[in-house]
């Protein structure tokens, strides 16, 4: 079994991405830890990049926060060599195309599977173009993750074909940021890709609330938070740890 | 390559979140269609012509010529279409095939604000909403610009992510469109972007030098030695070169901002400093650093002041096709005021960085050039 499916062996799984170095590696290691301790089944991890077109202003927020202060990936490769010394929960960098093209693939690649990253996820890297790094992902054992969005329609088939890992349900139009309500209806995103895959269906983009999650839950596999975590790093700094803890404890407590 | 049409050499393609593959398909479905469609194409040049009172003038600047030795300098005057650039070629093109598609808003990025400008006019002429995303450091300085948007009933954002110019505004305009896609149109602003962009742009802006090719052959009866533009995405450049490319004898020269020099981190010479990268949809030549981070980029001119290059003219500097070369803020200020005094033309500061070459090649050259 792959890592990455040991996330949704337990239940309904809780995916939190955390930016590193937002504000500084050491927050992020306590972060990770409070957030795998309170039962975060799947840790994404974010490599900041200086224009992420992707990205609310919350994350964007922390993309700037973290790169102000020096963060580069050698150091993010160092920081989670040392993290996976004793957090052995499933973990995915997200992060852009231009910081892995840039690294160069294959170092890049390599270097992930050296310090036991399971995946990548690339927003900017659609189907057309994944054979720019998926030969490298599955020559050292990475998945590269598939992302779906509400306008993917007719490509939903021919993404969950040869899709690995999770899924990536993008649950709304736009980018990353807290939402008060998700219109899309992810039920019958859902019910394509299940006709042309068994793999896990995580969604992301928007949910904040526990009842959002529970909501999400009941239809998918799993539930990605990633702006609402950021929030508290924003507002908390290098406090934010335990508040992170206690949030995704109602997040996890919800799916269960 | 899935999509060889998206590509130019190794550069090009579509680097974009999953959420915009379905409208950048239908784009080029769209576009396919179009371009053989010879009612668009009859409504297209009327539009050219009676609207943006094409073909523009191709002057030859003979005082310049004799000052500077002989080398005969025509000067292609897209200043004088309707709004003022040649950014309006690619406007009138986008927002007609916008229409025909059944959208009904257009959103743009814009730098020193001429390529706001004319998607706001083409949207006022058409019957369209619009919305401009502008660095807030350049509607600072374009705020006459920023004025004539508005009064043509666009919508100007100032963005204020990042170093507040022109790639901000072109993620800022990418981040919306992600968000409302059903009714609207991203018409990009230059020869950049994911596939069919870059083509697009290409295509509605190559009347430049379909009409130098026409205009130079009737009064000189030949072909020109060298064209020169200047670059930032670089879609006045494809403009001016396209119809040459095949032209193996006419050197085609790129001018970039050199902003402070090439050597300093004052510099927005994407081709002379920049590495090849992955940003904002396209594969290409990036001002970045050693981990690929975007780099704060600099230029006097806001419309050159762009880290990246078109994914075309990277293959065009792969093949050595086309020579791209750094002209310096000072430069082109020199060659803006000595254009102004010697022929009274008052250049726009990008074009004044074309000019400067022009001005070096010319006294290298002295006469029989062209």
């Amino acid at each position: 079994m792959s890592n990455i499916k040991k996330a949704f062996a337990n239940g309904k799984a809780f995916i939190a991405f955390i930016t590193c170095g937002d504000p500084d590696l050491n927050t992020t290691a306590a972060a990770v830890r409070s957030a795998c301790e309170n039962g975060a089944d799947l840790i994404e991890l974010g490599i900041p990049f200086s224009d992420p077109t992707a990205e609310g202003t919350v994350i964007q927020g922390a993309n700037i926060r973290a790169l102000a202060g020096g963060i580069t990936t050698d150091k993010i490769f160092d920081f989670v060599r040392e993290l996976r010394k004793d957090v052995k929960t499933p973990m995915v960098f997200m992060t852009y195309a231009n910081v892995v093209f840039s690294y160069g693939a294959e170092r890049f690649i390599s270097a992930c599977r050296a310090i036991e990253i399971d995946g990548l996820i690339l927003p900017d890297l659609p189907f057309e173009e994944k054979d720019e790094f998926l030969p490298l992902c599955r020559k050292y054992g990475v998945d590269l993750i598939s992302l779906i969005a509400p306008t993917s329609e007719n490509r939903i088939a021919m993404i969950a074909k040869e899709a690995e890992g999770f899924l990536y349900i993008v649950s709304s139009l736009g980018v990353t940021g807290a939402r008060s309500e998700i219109k899309t209806d992810i039920a019958s995103i859902v019910n394509a890709i299940r006709k042309n895959t068994d793999i896990p269906c995580a969604v992301g983009f928007g949910i904040s609330t526990p009842e959002q999650a529970k909501k999400m839950a009941a239809i998918a596999d799993g539930v990605i938070v990633g702006s609402a975590i950021v929030k508290i790093l924003e507002e908390y700094g290098k406090d934010a740890p335990p508040y992170i803890g206690a949030y995704v404890k109602s997040m996890k407590d919800a799916l269960r | 390559m899935t999509n060889p049409n998206g590509r130019f050499g190794i550069h090009g393609g579509q680097y974009i979140p999953e959420t915009l593959m379905n409208a950048v398909i239908e784009l080029e479905k769209a576009y396919n269609y179009y371009k053989n469609d010879p009612a668009f194409n009859a409504e297209l040049t009327e539009l050219f012509n009676e609207y943006a009172g094409r073909p523009s003038r191709l002057y030859y600047a003979e005082k310049m010529t004799n000052d500077l030795g002989g080398a005969k300098i025509y000067l292609k005057r897209e200043d004088l279409n309707h709004t003022g650039a040649h950014k309006i070629n690619n406007v009138l093109g986008q927002a007609l095939l916008a229409k025909k598609m059944g959208k009904t808003r257009l959103i743009a990025e814009t730098g020193a604000g001429q390529h706001g400008v004319a998607t706001a006019t083409a949207a006022a002429l058409m019957g369209m909403e619009c919305v401009v995303f502008m660095g807030e450091e350049d509607t600072v300085r374009q705020a006459l610009n920023v004025y004539r948007m508005r009064l043509l009933g666009a919508e100007v954002i100032p963005v204020t992510s990042g170093t507040a110019t022109l790639k901000d505004a072109v993620s800022e305009a990418m981040r919306e469109w992600t968000s409302r896609i059903s009714d609207t149109h991203y018409c990009l602003g230059s020869v950049m972007g994911p596939h069919p962009f870059p083509a697009i742009v290409r295509d509605f802006q190559a009347v430049i030098s379909k009409e130098i090719k026409e205009q130079l052959l009737e009064k000189q009866g030949r072909l020109p030695d060298a064209v020169i533009a200047c670059v930032g995405g670089g879609s006045n450049a494809i403009g001016s070169f396209y119809h040459f490319i095949e032209d193996k004898s006419v050197r085609l020269i790129g001018c970039e901002a050199a902003g402070r020099g090439i050597d300093t981190f004052e510099t927005a010479a994407t081709v002379n400093t920049g590495r090849i990268g992955i940003f904002h949809g396209m594969k290409s030549y990036f001002c970045q650093d050693e981990y690929g981070q975007i780099a704060p980029v600099y230029s006097i001119s806001a419309g050159l002041d762009y880290p990246g290059v078109g994914p075309e003219h990277a293959h065009l500097y792969d093949t050595g096709r086309a020579e791209y070369v750094a002209i310096t803020d000072d430069e082109a200020v020199c060659a803006f005021e000595y254009l102004a005094k010697t022929e009274g033309i008052i250049p726009a500061i990008e074009s004044a960085h074309a000019v400067a070459h022009a001005m070096k090649l010319a006294l290298l050259w002295k006469k029989n050039r062209l």
